[in-house]
């Protein structure tokens, strides 16, 4: 099936010239040729395209993204600072004019301009806007990533369904789904996986599990129903074959191309999501790529350039990629923050946290491109934005883009009955 | 000066240098635990008493399952699991040399006493307690100090400070949460200047009431007596409260305002009277403070912080020294006599004598509220000293049974910070207490801290999850603790044993606290006979370290 692609007139055609094998993969996924693409991993992910099930990747913007100097900026206002606003692939909707790659291919994307939380704070709000509930000291709440990995299951799957790339201070978690769910952590994506690798040569480390393996067997006599219960040699083993897997190929760039390395950008978060698209591929059901750095209480005009030479290119460069592979119609792309920034610039030339009102980015799945949702006020004055969108409206759109029934109740350890979801899906957001 | 004099003079002083480092190293973790433990006297007659009081409970219990208990265990097994208990650490291999030879008779009820008695106790008692209690977020920046928290309940605790006054103090306290460190308790739910009242009446009910009422938050309680009044009622307590630079402070006004959700969308009905005809729970509307059970104990002046303290720790308010018990014994076992820790059964209307929880909350009033001779006794109990091995532990049909009637040690995981600490103390030989060098405790904390970011906080009560099972295998602590070098533990047991069968033994009493069996050395001596001893010494680390049985408590 033909992916949307931006009107021709907006794509500088000496990309297009330069880049004859990404012509020749869009004009393959075009004409339905999709087995003419690199074959993915033989178990993990038979198909590519729309019968494809479904993927999450998330970019997380740590810190606060500031809603003014990225996708819904204000400029000429009181409010708007020095940033300028640039036309995009959608007619009439403008986005920050850091933003070039992301603003051509726009036409991928629906935004959310009116995100409210309750949370101004980092660990709260990054909380909320993950699991779409509000922090609750009895209940952990499982991370979208994880509910996903929970409520689509890929057999043949080696590596952790739900994968965390980058340093992060709140990480996606399991919560009442169980430590299994909890993502793979991967601090420096693009070399490896973390912790792959034995400390020591084949023939010592064989000799060390043999070892332990022995040691288990004489601490399970008398003691054998507690231990199994334990799942102690069963997690080891599972880690042992995790650590032989072909399917490990995914974690490093190293094969790519350096004209896709250049294009994702050579940073630690560019490289991310050229792992988080080579981890969809092989079945990894969802993908946490963390850029930190957006909590900009000072300097906020130079912080957020500064971010979105980083962002733009690795953004841009991962809706290309995953279009030309005809993977965006199975994996949805959420790109969000904790909350926004205050319309009000404080002394130090910064902005302070703003959950009132704060976008984010959402493509690929069952998303409808070309929609924006909400507005908040150009001068800056009221505080509830236009038609606004709350956590659990967001989670159930995500998980409505994932094609998972967001409704579905789940029984919690404390005995509580709580939906995947509390919302509903923005309306006109979510196809079908 | 000669040219090649000069020339020299740098690299000598380099040398000195490192031989003044390398001297500082070897310094290091010299322990200062003497020759015999310090002021051992073993606990008193009233706690050995509560102990068989405790252990005729559960063995009622075991008879009537028909339940045989299961044998005593060896006294260093009841030494690990009492480390692990009370110093969140196991014992290090010199302390294992002198409590072997120690020949006292009650060797097991001294080393008890003097663990607790121990600042290390404190500390690590500390560390759980603010867990449970003001819970593992991060917390607000600047206005919640849980160092100072932690640290001020290690004093307190140390102190034997009777664990009434201990949690009056938190709930009540007044000033800066960096003097007066137990108002931390209240300001790790600080939001903007004020406090969020729900979380801490929650809060307070699980800690110190054995109670969950969160539910009770939103609507009366699906499945227990508690309404949303109630609920209400406790958190319109902490309504006054006000942070300022001067810190936590009782100025505002001592009642609560709820204003619905319904009230803020614009829908509600146009007058209160209506709205609490229709729906009410949905009016707007003040509360004041209450207590949800025992109205008639919430009296005396003072602010309703206060009030609610001497409420919460008065003598007949049960449900306190039985949530104290509770955790006690989870400290102890790793598991609470009654699982949810914080969510206990109703006391029944007067003490039982067959009730654990009543037999140590009774016992707790009656002496001075220290929390070290609740777990004194807890500790002291046959049902402690028992092995985790049982026959019927082998049989899917009878093994619940068997953990039901603690028939036998139960098995649980050990939390990330104590297999740290358990790692770093077995690759170390010498004991790491406060009184250790420095420079070994920074280098601990250091690593602890890369470990457990990529280990993650882990829930005890879940098996460990493959990311974690890399961690342990591959990962950078793993590897600086297994390896032979001249300061390290496995560096010491492969240089100073005399053989291979003394270099073995040495790796199990620091590992596993305990020797090989036989089986074990006929398997093992040709793993550190094939190369170089410091290689199989490494292995043998490395395998120790990943197995279950250094994982689990048992």
């Amino acid at each position: 099936m033909p992916t949307s692609e931006p009107p021709s007139t907006l794509l500088p055609t000496a990309i297009a010239a330069a880049c004859p094998r990404r012509r020749l993969l869009a004009a393959a996924s075009a004409l339905g040729l999709s087995f003419l693409l690199p074959p993915l991993a033989a178990r993990a992910a038979a198909r590519r395209g729309r019968e494809r099930s479904r993927s999450l990747i998330t970019l997380w913007l740590a810190g606060g993204p500031s809603q003014l100097e990225t996708w819904d900026p204000h400029p000429g206002t009181a409010i708007g600072g020095p940033t300028r606003a640039i036309a995009t692939a959608i007619p009439g909707v403008k986005i920050a004019s850091d933003y070039p790659r992301v603003a051509e291919r726009l036409a991928h994307f629906s935004l959310i301009r009116s995100l409210v939380s309750r949370e101004g704070d980092h660990e709260r709000g990054t909380h909320a806007v993950r699991t779409g509930y509000r922090p609750d000291p009895v209940l952990p709440h499982p991370a979208l990533g994880a509910v996903a990995a929970h409520e689509l299951p890929t057999a043949g799957l080696d590596i952790p369904a739900y994968v965390a790339l980058g340093s992060d201070g709140f990480p996606g978690r399991g919560g009442y789904l169980g430590g299994r769910f909890d993502p793979y952590r991967v601090f420096v994506p693009g070399l490896a996986g973390q912790n792959l690798v034995p400390h020591v040569r084949d023939a010592r480390q064989e000799r060390r599990l043999v070892a332990l393996r022995g040691l288990d067997e004489r601490f399970a006599a008398g003691r054998g129903v507690p231990v199994g219960a334990t799942l102690h040699d069963h997690t080891l083993e599972a880690a042992v074959a995790l650590m032989a897997s072909e399917q490990l190929a995914a974690f490093s760039i190293a094969d790519e191309p350096a004209a896709v390395r250049a294009a994702y950008g050579e940073t630690p978060f560019g490289r991310g999501c050229l792992v988080a698209r080579r981890l969809v591929e092989a079945g990894v059901r969802s993908v946490d790529v963390t850029l930190r750095g957006f909590d900009t209480h000072a300097a906020n005009f130079t912080g957020h350039a500064a971010q979105a030479a980083i962002l733009d290119a690795a953004l841009a460069a991962l809706v290309d990629d995953l279009a030309d592979r005809d993977l965006l119609e199975s994996t949805v792309v959420l790109v969000a923050g904790e909350f926004g920034r205050t319309p009000r610039i404080n002394p130090l030339d910064g902005r302070d946290h703003w959950p009132h009102g704060f976008s984010c980015l959402l493509a690929g799945g069952g998303v409808v491109p070309g929609q924006v949702v909400g507005a908040t006020d150009p001068e800056g004055v009221a505080r509830e934005p236009e038609r606004p969108v709350t956590v659990g409206d967001l989670s159930a759109t995500v998980l409505a883009a994932l094609g998972i029934d967001w409704q579905r109740e789940l029984m919690t350890p404390i005995g509580r009955p709580l939906k995947l979801a509390e919302g509903t899906p923005v309306e006109g957001l979510v196809a079908g | 000066m000669q040219p090649a004099i000069r020339r020299i003079l740098p690299g000598l002083g380099i040398v000195a240098v490192a031989f003044a480092v390398i001297g500082a190293v070897a310094a290091a973790a010299r322990s200062t635990l003497p020759a015999s433990p310090p002021g051992a006297e073993p606990p008193g007659r009233g706690v050995r008493e509560l102990a068989s009081q405790l252990d005729a409970v559960l063995a009622k219990r075991a008879a009537a399952a028909g339940i045989e208990p299961a044998a005593a265990a060896d006294d260093l097994a009841v030494l690990r699991r009492t480390w692990l208990a009370v110093a969140g650490t196991i014992p290090s291999l010199e302390e294992i040399r002198r409590f072997e030879a120690d020949p006292r008779p009650d060797r097991l009820d001294r080393w008890l006493a003097a663990i607790l008695a121990n600042r290390r106790s404190a500390e690590h008692l500390a560390g759980v307690l603010a867990d449970a209690f003001a819970g593992t977020d991060g917390g607000p920046p600047f206005v919640y100090r849980r160092d100072r928290f932690t640290s001020w309940l290690a004093d307190a605790l140390h102190a034997g400070r009777p664990f009434t006054e201990i949690v009056s103090e938190m709930v009540a306290g007044d000033g800066l949460w960096t003097s007066e460190p137990a108002v931390n308790f209240v300001t790790q739910a600080a939001s903007g200047g004020r406090v969020d009242e729900n979380a801490l009446a929650g809060r307070v009910a699980r800690s110190f009431l054995g109670v969950r009422l969160d539910c009770a938050q939103c609507h009366d309680h699906p499945f227990a007596p508690w309404t949303q009044g109630q609920f209400e009622g406790l958190a319109a307590c902490f309504a006054a409260v006000r942070l300022s630079p001067l810190g936590v402070r009782d100025s505002g006004p001592a009642v609560l305002r709820i204003e619905p959700a319904m009230a803020a969308a614009g829908m509600m009905p146009e007058t209160d009277a209506e709205a609490a005809e229709q729906m009410p729970a949905m009016a707007a509307r003040r509360v004041p403070p209450q207590v949800p059970f025992d109205e008639a104990s919430f009296t005396g002046s003072g602010s309703p912080r206060k009030r609610l303290a001497a409420w919460i720790t008065h003598g007949g308010n049960r449900r306190f020294e039985r949530a104290v018990a509770n955790r006690c014994w989870a400290i102890a076992f790793g598991r609470p006599w009654h699982d949810p820790i914080d969510d206990l059964p109703d006391p029944g209307p007067a003490p039982s004598a067959d009730d654990p929880l009543d037999l140590l909350g009774r016992s707790f009033r009656a002496g001075n509220g220290d929390l070290r001779e609740t777990i004194a006794a807890i500790c002291s109990t046959a049902a402690f000293r028992r092995a985790s091995t049982h026959p019927d532990l082998d049989d899917t049909a009878r093994a619940a049974a068997v953990t039901q009637a603690w028939a036998a040690f139960p098995l649980t995981q050990l939390p990330p910070g104590t297999m740290i600490a358990a790692m770093i103390q077995a690759g170390s030989v010498r004991t790491i207490d406060p009184d250790s060098h420095l420079l070994v405790r920074t280098v601990q904390f250091l690593r602890s801290v890369d470990f457990t970011r990529e280990y993650g906080g882990g829930d005890p009560n879940e098996p460990a999850t493959i990311p974690q099972a890399l961690v342990r295998m591959n990962g950078r602590l793993a590897r600086e603790l297994c390896e032979a070098n001249a300061f390290s533990g496995p560096g010491r047991v492969a240089g100073l044993a005399r053989s291979n069968e003394a270099r073995l033994d040495a790796l199990f009493l620091a590992c596993l606290t305990r020797r090989p069996d036989a089986t074990e050395r006929e398997s093992l001596l040709p793993v550190l006979a094939a190369g170089e001893p410091a290689r199989g010494v490494e292995d043998l680390y490395w395998s120790l370290f990943n197995s279950a049985e250094f994982c689990w408590n048992h």
